[in-house]
Order: structure tokens, then sequence, then C-alpha cells
């Protein structure tokens, strides 16, 4: 089975944000991590992998010296590593969709794991997307998935509850916390990441013109959050604490009625 | 031209959802300000009931789509509807609940037709009669403004965001295209929890449990709180991974992000991945025995306690000012 596993990078949450001259978000410094739910992706893509005899191949859009994450994904077990390498052009949802759907319609492949959301600017869509370009079906949040004479049932989060879906391969698959527990890469690992070479793709080589890939979206300013204030914190006894918080909350807002 | 602000209707069980009458009451102003229409957009079964509620809600035109098949969300069938209305009606933009079928189908809509999704929005705005949406990104830690350059908008609106309004109006009611299309996902099981209480992402109150709740047992504690409140209950992902919730009620960066009106953090650190989750509520009340604990730093009031203590008097206080009331 070829497993094609879409992942990223982003911000260390810890990580403290400051905007640029240009007013946007200024990741220079930052320290990053592989996006939580793609080690999701990674992880069961490895596990078809050990069942089906398979293949992982992972593909990141990112800048060209931006690797961990990639290594990280060759040093968990995956056998290939492919970094898309977009240039100067700005790149929104669509666009970042529209060209790993090219990369991956050049290849074959059977399944396609994603994370369901980034968490630093998490649009909850790119998987989704290249799925529509790909013209191939999708189920997101999954928790669960098993895989059968070319079909998979995924079992996937809903509100309240849950339900099992099955679709014909291939098709594109979003990670959801509780899918399973990503493994520590082990030493071999980390020495085959070291070495294997991360193959780069450059935008020009994909036969996508500009046009193609131009951004819907326009950013019009970023502002950082005012942090929020510490507020009152009573200490008294219990009883007496208690009812003082009360009259403030319901001072401050109406949840009573 | 393009014309008309749509808002899709998610509905299940004959009600429908309550991000979609928060949404349309927003829209509703925005549509104003434009002079545009404001149309509803009812996929599945429709009935009476349904099309009297969106009435209430400032609705100027309801596009109906019925077909058996679209009884329950299907991305396709959902998908290929709705990117034919759009194509049909061309609106300006399409306004969708950031719930989980909403994301799912907000993001093939926005590909097939080769436009932009701005997800989770908490603020919509008319600049240079563009709209212009507000969304949290980096755990909160950051907002950006951004349009869309090409038609319609498409964006997702984060539940407990804008106030419902009433706005009674006689909408005009339009039965359009329910040819499905391919569909590629088959149900084959659905599980729903039996619970009186609300949606987490929807609730007004949520009451969260953190590590300091200390077992499975304990959450009957926090459930008696919520249930005074009409709340829902949440829970850190200490307590989560610790097996004592689902996941499902995990708060936070890799769990759900919730913006109530109250916060209840019941022995809850307030590490910064948990405040991912819920820095958007209006007023975040913590219990912790620890009051160097960070939680503090962020909470509009706090109580130095043993929440084994204070959570039980708390539930009895409210009950008290609910008998009175
Ligand atoms: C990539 C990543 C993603 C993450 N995503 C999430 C997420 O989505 N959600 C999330 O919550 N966390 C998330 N975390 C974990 C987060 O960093 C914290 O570890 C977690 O939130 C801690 O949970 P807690 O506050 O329940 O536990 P603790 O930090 O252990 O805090 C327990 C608190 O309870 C107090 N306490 C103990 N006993 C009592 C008592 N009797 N009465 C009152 N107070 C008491 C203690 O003083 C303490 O402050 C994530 C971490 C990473 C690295
Ligand atoms: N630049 C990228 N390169 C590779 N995969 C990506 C990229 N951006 C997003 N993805 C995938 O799409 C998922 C959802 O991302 P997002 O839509 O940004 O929330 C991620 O978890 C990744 O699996």
């Amino acid at each position: 089975m070829k497993i094609i596993v879409l992942a990223k990078q982003t911000f260390d949450t810890e990580a403290k944000l400051s905007l640029d001259n240009n007013g946007k978000i200024d990741g220079q410094g930052v320290k990053l991590i592989m996006n939580p739910y793609d080690e999701f992706a990674v992880e069961e893509g490895l596990r078809i992998k050990e069942k089906t005899n398979g293949e992982v191949t992972v593909i990141s859009v990112d800048k060209e010296q931006d690797q961990d994450a990639l290594r990280q994904a060759i040093a968990m077990g995956a056998d290939e590593a492919v970094m898309v390498v977009p240039g100067d052009v700005e790149l929104d949802e669509y666009a970042t969709a529209t060209i790993l759907a090219k990369v991956i319609s050049k290849m074959e492949y059977d399944i396609i794991l994603g994370g369901f959301r980034a968490i630093d600017d998490g649009s909850c869509q790119v998987a989704g997307r290249v799925a529509e370009s790909l013209n191939i079906p999708v189920v997101n949040m999954i928790t669960e998935i098993k895989i059968e004479n070319g079909k998979a049932q995924a079992t996937r989060d809903i509100e309240g509850g849950s339900e099992v879906i099955e679709v014909k391969l291939p098709a594109v698959f979003t990670a959801q916390k509780g899918l399973n527990e990503p493994r520590y890469p082990s030493m071999k690992g980390i020495m085959k990441a070291r070495k294997k070479p991360v193959k780069i793709i450059r935008l020009g080589e994909l036969g996508l013109v500009e046009d193609q890939i131009a951004a819907k979206v326009k950013p019009v300013s970023y502002t950082l959050a005012e942090p929020r204030k510490a507020g009152q914190v009573i200490q008294d006894e219990p009883a007496k604490a208690v009812s003082q918080a009360v009259k403030l909350i319901l001072e401050k807002v109406k949840v009573v009625v | 031209m393009t014309k008309g602000i749509w808002v899709f209707v998610e509905h299940r069980e004959n009600l429908i959802k309550k991000v979609v009458f928060e949404t349309l009451s927003e829209a509703r102003k925005i549509a104003d300000q434009i002079e545009d229409e404001l149309c509803a957009v009812l996929i599945g079964k429709s009935n009476d009931s349904l099309v009297e509620s969106l009435s209430e809600y400032g609705v100027d035109k309801i596009y109906l789509a019925e077909n058996d098949v679209l009884k329950t969300y299907t991305t396709d069938g959902f998908t290929n509807v709705m990117s034919d209305l759009i194509r049909k009606y061309e609106p300006r933009a399409l306004l969708i609940g950031c719930t989980i079928n909403g994301r799912d189908l907000a993001a093939q809509v926005a590909q097939r037709l080769a436009t932009g999704l701005l997800t989770d929005c908490t603020g919509i705005e008319v600049i240079d009669s563009q709209l212009v949406f507000t969304r949290p990104i980096y755990a909160g830690k950051a907002t950006v403004k951004a349009s869309c350059k090409t038609n319609p908008v498409i964006a997702t609106i984060r539940p407990n965001t804008f106030a419902a309004v009433q706005n009674k109006k006689d909408p005009k009611i339009v039965k359009t295209v329910t040819d499905c299309g391919n569909i590629r996902q088959v149900v084959i099981d659905a599980v729903r929890q039996v619970s009186q209480r609300p949606e987490l992402t929807e609730a007004n109150v949520v009451v969260t449990g953190g590590r300091g709740i200390k077992g499975p047992e304990n959450f009957k504690l926090l459930e008696e709180l919520a249930d005074v409140l009409g709340g829902a209950v949440g829970a850190s992902r200490a307590s989560v991974d610790a097996g004592w919730a689902p996941h499902s009620m995990q708060v936070g960066q890799t769990g759900k992000t919730v913006s109530p009106t109250l916060y209840i953090a019941c022995g809850v650190s307030g590490a910064i991945q948990h405040f991912a989750g819920m820095s958007s509520s209006k007023c975040i009340f913590a219990i912790n025995n620890d009051p160097e604990a960070n939680i503090f730093k962020i909470a509009d009031y706090g109580i130095v306690g043993d929440l084994f203590e204070v959570v039980p008097l708390l539930t009895e206080e409210f009950k008290k000012l609910k008998a009175s009331s």
C-alpha cells in the first residue's frame, strides 16, 4: 500500500509571538514543532505500512531549510520525504492544497493522511482541499481506521458522538486526537534521518503557472492579543468566598435564568 | 453581480443549531449595511417548524434543497448540493457555523469553487464594501483580519460569539436543486451519546475538571454544578490522558475551542495549550488550591481553595439563587 502523509511544522505553542516590520507574524528564531495532528497521521501511516508491507512518503510545502518535521517523520520510520519549496510566492490554503495535489497527482497513492488542523494558523482545510483537487473522497477527524479489500472504514468524531464512514480507496483521512499514540523515533531511525536526503521540488518543476496558485485570501492586518489581565482572587473561608465570587460573576455576566 | 449573504442551516432531529441563529443575527446587520439580502440555505429534509424558526431571525429568503438522500450529512452530498446552488445563484458570501460538519463542508466547497475560506471567525465587518473577517490564530495569541479576493467568500463562525437576536420576517421560499450527485462516503453506523446537557462548544456555561479532580468518579461534582447552570462539562488534557474523561470533552489546542459566557476551571493549572481552547470565554472563573497557579493570571475571578469543598458550595449557591429568582 502506498501511503502519503501531509505534514507541516507549526510554532511551538510556548513561543512568544511578535510582529515584524511589515506587521506580520515574525517567524524569526521561533522554535518549530511538527504539527501534533500530523504526528498522529505519520504514526497511522506507519501502522498501515507495517500491516500491508507498504511505503510511507511524507510531503511538506515549506521553506527549504525547515526540514525538521520531515526528518522526524523519517526517524519515526517513513521511507521518503519530499519538500516542496514555493519560493517567494504568498500562499494561502487554496494555493498550498493546489500545490500538494499537483505533486501527489504525479505519484502512486492508495491512502493520504493529514492532520485535521494545524495548531498555529489552523484553518482545518488544507487536507480536505487536497482531496477535492484530486477528486477523491475525504473523511475528516478520524479516531480509527480499518482497511480491507480496497476500502476503508473510518470512525470519525461528530458532535455528541461518532460515525463510521466507508469509502473506496484512494481517499484522504485527517487525524483527530485519539487515533493513536505516536511512537518515539528509534536510535536507528534518528541515524537514518540524518543521512537520508529530502527530495526537494521547486514550484517551477511542477508545471503550475502562477495564476493557478494565486492566493484567494488577503490578510488585511495582524494584531497581537492583549494578554488577559489577572482578575480578582478571593482568599477567604470557602463559604464566604463562594458567595462573594457568585456575586461578582453575576455582576459581570448573565448566567442564572 | 453577486448577491446575497448566505447562511448554511445545520440541523439535526428537527432542531437548528444555535450557531445558525447567532450567525444569522450578525449577518443581518452586515446585510443591512451593504443593502444586501440575507438567505438561509436548508439542505436535507425541511418542515414547517424549521422554516418557522428561521423566519424569527431576519431571513429574507430560504433556499430549500430537499432530498431523502440528504437526511444524514455526508461530505459529498452536501458539497455537491451547496456548490451547485452557489454556481446557480452566485452569492457574495457563505457563512457556516464552525462545527465539525460545518468545517468539513466549508473546505470542500471552497476548493471546488476555487475560492477562499476563513475559519473560526469571531468578527465580521465591512471595509470599503468588502467583507472582512477576524480570526484568532496562534492559540489565541494573535488575530488576523482578512478578506477574500474571489466570490463567494466562505467563512466559518465560532459558536457562542454573536448574540442571537430575534427579528421576525416573512421569508420567501425558493425550492431548488436536489441533484445530490455522486456520494462516495457511506455512513454505516452512527452513535450518539444521549445527554441532557448542551454540546460543549455551544454551551453558555462550561465547567472543566483538570488533574485536580483526581479521578473519574469526581466529575459528578462538576456535572451537578453544570446542571444547575444548564452548562456542559469539559476536561483538561491531563484528565483526558489519565482516562478520566473522553477526548470529546477535552478543551484546548488539541481539543475543542469553547467560547462560553462563563468558564469555570476546577483544578486546572492554566497551561497555554489549555488557554488556547477557552481564551475567548467572556468570564473565566478558577478554583485552585495553589495561589501561584497560572490560571489565576488569566481568570477574571478565582478562589484559592480545595475544589472538593468549593464546588459543592458553588452548586448550592447557584441553586439558591435560581430558586429565589
Ligand atoms: C502539543 C500540546 C498540546 C496540548 N493540548 C492541550 C489541550 O488541548 N488541552 C489541555 O488542557 N492541555 C493540553 N496540553 C497539555 C498542557 O500543557 C498541560 O499539561 C495540561 O493542560 C495540564 O492539565 P491540568 O491543568 O489539568 O493539570 P496540572 O497542570 O497538573 O494542574 C492541576 C491543577 O490542579 C490543582 N489542584 C490539585 N488538587 C486540587 C484541589 N483539591 N483543589 C483545587 N485545585 C487542585 C493544582 O494546583 C494544579 O494547578 C497540550 C500540550 C502539548 C505539548
Ligand atoms: N504546508 C503544508 N505542507 C504539508 N501539509 C500541510 C501544509 N499545510 C497544511 N497541511 C496539512 O493539512 C492539515 C490541515 O492544515 P490546516 O488546513 O492549515 O489547518 C495539516 O495538519 C497537514 O496535514
